[in-house]
């Protein structure tokens, strides 16, 4: 693999007046046990668009990603240390409620991972808990969040059946459709849509389009076509490092690091 | 030999093994019963024994065994489910936790009169329990737990750590997460590995003998008043359960119809503990479509 200068990066920043930030990370590193994964990275997510992240397989963008929530919590060995700013809350310090943040920033995973319960289960189980109960806003809440998930017209007769007989392309976006329930202000996607044939890839990716109204997305993936069709800014990661961050369309057709031009015209490693 | 006449050859010896074992398992089992079904009668299911003439039952025995098992099941259910719980779901990895993990897996390997021996010390002679119910539950949590525990802990480490991510991710704490989504998942592994426990329970003699006790008194079965000497509730009487039976009329049994009734009790306690092993079967499999395929309200 070609040796690419670390060093050398382009980072778009936006100022309060251009872009209201969502989220951002400022020198973010993730260390395992005592590898550091991602070294410092720091990154703006503006709000109601869609960011994705780019980069080969291996280079910590799930890391990444998953710091975002504090799901790195879950790894005993995993160490964030940095400040992840959401709503002018540092929510990377320990005092924070993680339980509480998660319901504003959600997580679809790269495999689906229905509940095995029903669809209409997996739906409503968590807002249940957090308080929902009446039976006409919970199945209201079932309709629209499968309609946002395109998934209504197929299961609406099936609703109190097992979740684990839909097919994979059906779980996952049940599986976004369960994290739109929680109406969260920030909803990352870990490659949703990498286990799914093209059809079901189109309407998860027509799925996020329209999500992008009412959401702020960031999605990491593997498929450059899929990152430039619905992704309004692309950051490209390299061995822990974020080389590059601007809009999508400048990444991919005049990209200002020699890495990022590498990769996205495929002549990368 | 070429590679498809060497598969022949393995194949058959498998099959040879697996169905003489099935042989003598099923002889032994139709030895049992065919000796022993025909003594049994509601008479003798529900009268108490004889020492010295013939004619007795097996009624408070049988009463003893399922009272201990109740008992034991009672203080072993949740001490096993918290303990796995937490080894499974809480516990980091260090060494403190490695530890408790290879004691439970020396403990749940310890012969059962040893478990026995250790209890009698303990409960009957320092604690002073005596030879009592609470004494033979005491122990047979002892001997139980260990394995209760690793079953708990087996069935919800096989549920796939992406269940607990899909609801950390939707900012339900650590405890639903465990108990709504986890430990429904598991609950037919775990309740399968229950009932098969109440089974080894069940049938348990060794662990008992010197803590349960050897006599069952007459028991007044009409006064349920636990505190009230012979109610059959009382948890400080000496109860010699069935299996604790049958090794007593075999060792020392001195009335006529001795190798009837032994027979008898061993039909009854191979029956007993058939149900439990099929029940767990059926139980778990019963449980693992109700949880996944069901409409059933997640509340
Ligand atoms: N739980 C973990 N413990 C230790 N190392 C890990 C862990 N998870 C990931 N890593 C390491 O961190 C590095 C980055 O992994 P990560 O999963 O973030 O890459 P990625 O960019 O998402 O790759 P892919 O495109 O294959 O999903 C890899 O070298 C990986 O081996
Ligand atoms: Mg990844």
């Amino acid at each position: 693999m070609k040796d690419y200068d670390l060093t050398k990066t382009s980072i778009k920043t936006f100022t309060a007046a251009e872009q209201e930030i969502a989220l951002s990370t400022e020198d973010l590193h993730v260390a395992y046990g005592d590898h550091e994964q991602i070294k410092g990275v720091t990154l703006q997510f503006p709000r109601y668009k869609i960011s994705a992240i780019i980069g080969s397989s291996g280079s910590g963008k799930s890391t990444y990603l998953r710091s975002l929530n504090r799901m790195n919590d879950e790894i005993q060995t995993a160490r964030v240390t940095g400040k992840i700013m959401y709503r002018g809350l540092d929510i990377n310090r320990p005092n924070i409620d993680v339980f509480e943040m998660r319901k504003h920033i959600g997580m679809v995973f790269q495999r689906p991972n229905p509940f095995a319960k029903s669809i209409y289960d997996n739906i409503t189980f968590a807002p249940q808990r957090h308080g929902i109960k009446g039976k006409q806003e919970l199945d209201q809440l079932v309709e629209t969040t499968l309609q946002q998930a395109g998934l209504w017209n197929e299961v609406k007769d099936t609703l109190h059946k097992s979740a684990l007989a839909l097919s994979g392309g059906q779980q996952q976006r049940l599986c976004i459709a369960r994290a739109v329930a929680m109406k969260p202000d920030i909803l990352l996607l870990d490659e949703p849509a990498s286990a799914l044939d093209p059809i079901s890839t189109s309407v998860v990716e027509d799925t996020l389009a329209q999500l992008k109204e009412h959401y702020t997305l960031i999605i990491v993936t593997h498929n450059m076509q899929q990152a430039a069709r619905i992704s309004d800014y692309t950051a490209f990661f390299h061995q822990g490092v974020a080389l590059e961050y601007a809009a999508t369309s400048k990444i991919f057709t005049k990209p200002a690091i020699q890495a990022t031009d590498d990769y996205v015209s495929g002549h990368f490693g | 030999m070429n590679v498809k006449q060497q598969d022949k050859l393995a194949t058959g010896v498998l099959y040879t093994i697996a169905s003489l074992i099935i042989l003598v398992l099923a002889s032994l089992l139709a030895f049992i019963l065919i000796q022993g079904l025909p003594r049994v009668t509601w008479h003798f299911l529900t009268t108490p024994a004889r020492s010295f003439e013939a004619g007795g039952g097996i009624g408070i025995q049988l009463f003893n065994s399922f009272y201990l098992l109740v008992l034991a099941m009672l203080i072993s259910v949740p001490l096993s489910l918290g303990a796995g719980i937490y080894l499974s779901e809480y516990a980091k990895k260090n060494w403190l936790t490695s530890l408790i993990r290879t004691s439970i897996e020396i403990l749940s390997s310890l012969p059962s009169v040893v478990v026995g021996l250790f209890g009698f010390l303990i409960f009957v002679i320092q604690f002073k329990f005596g030879f009592s119910i609470l004494s033979g539950a005491l122990v047979l949590t002892v001997f139980n737990l260990p394995l209760l525990t690793r079953n708990v802990e087996e069935s919800l480490a096989s549920i796939s750590s992406m269940q607990r991510e899909a609801g950390l991710a939707l900012g339900l704490s650590r405890w639903e997460t465990v108990t709504r989504i986890i430990v429904p998942e598991a609950l037919p592994g775990i309740t399968t590995g229950m009932i098969l426990g109440a089974g080894r329970v069940f049938g348990e003699a060794a662990a008992l003998i010197y803590t349960a006790g050897q006599s069952a008194p007459a028991l007044d079965f009409t006064n349920w008043n636990p505190f009230y000497i012979a109610s059959p509730l009382n948890p400080l009487r000496p109860a010699e359960t069935l299996a604790v039976h049958i090794w007593k009329i075999n060792s020392e049994g001195i009335m006529p119809d001795a190798v009837a009734v032994s027979a008898g009790a061993s039909a009854v306690l191979i029956i007993a503990v058939l149900l439990f092993n099929l029940s767990a079967r059926w139980f778990g499999q019963h449980l693992y479509q109700k949880m996944t395929s069901s409409g059933k309200k997640g509340a």
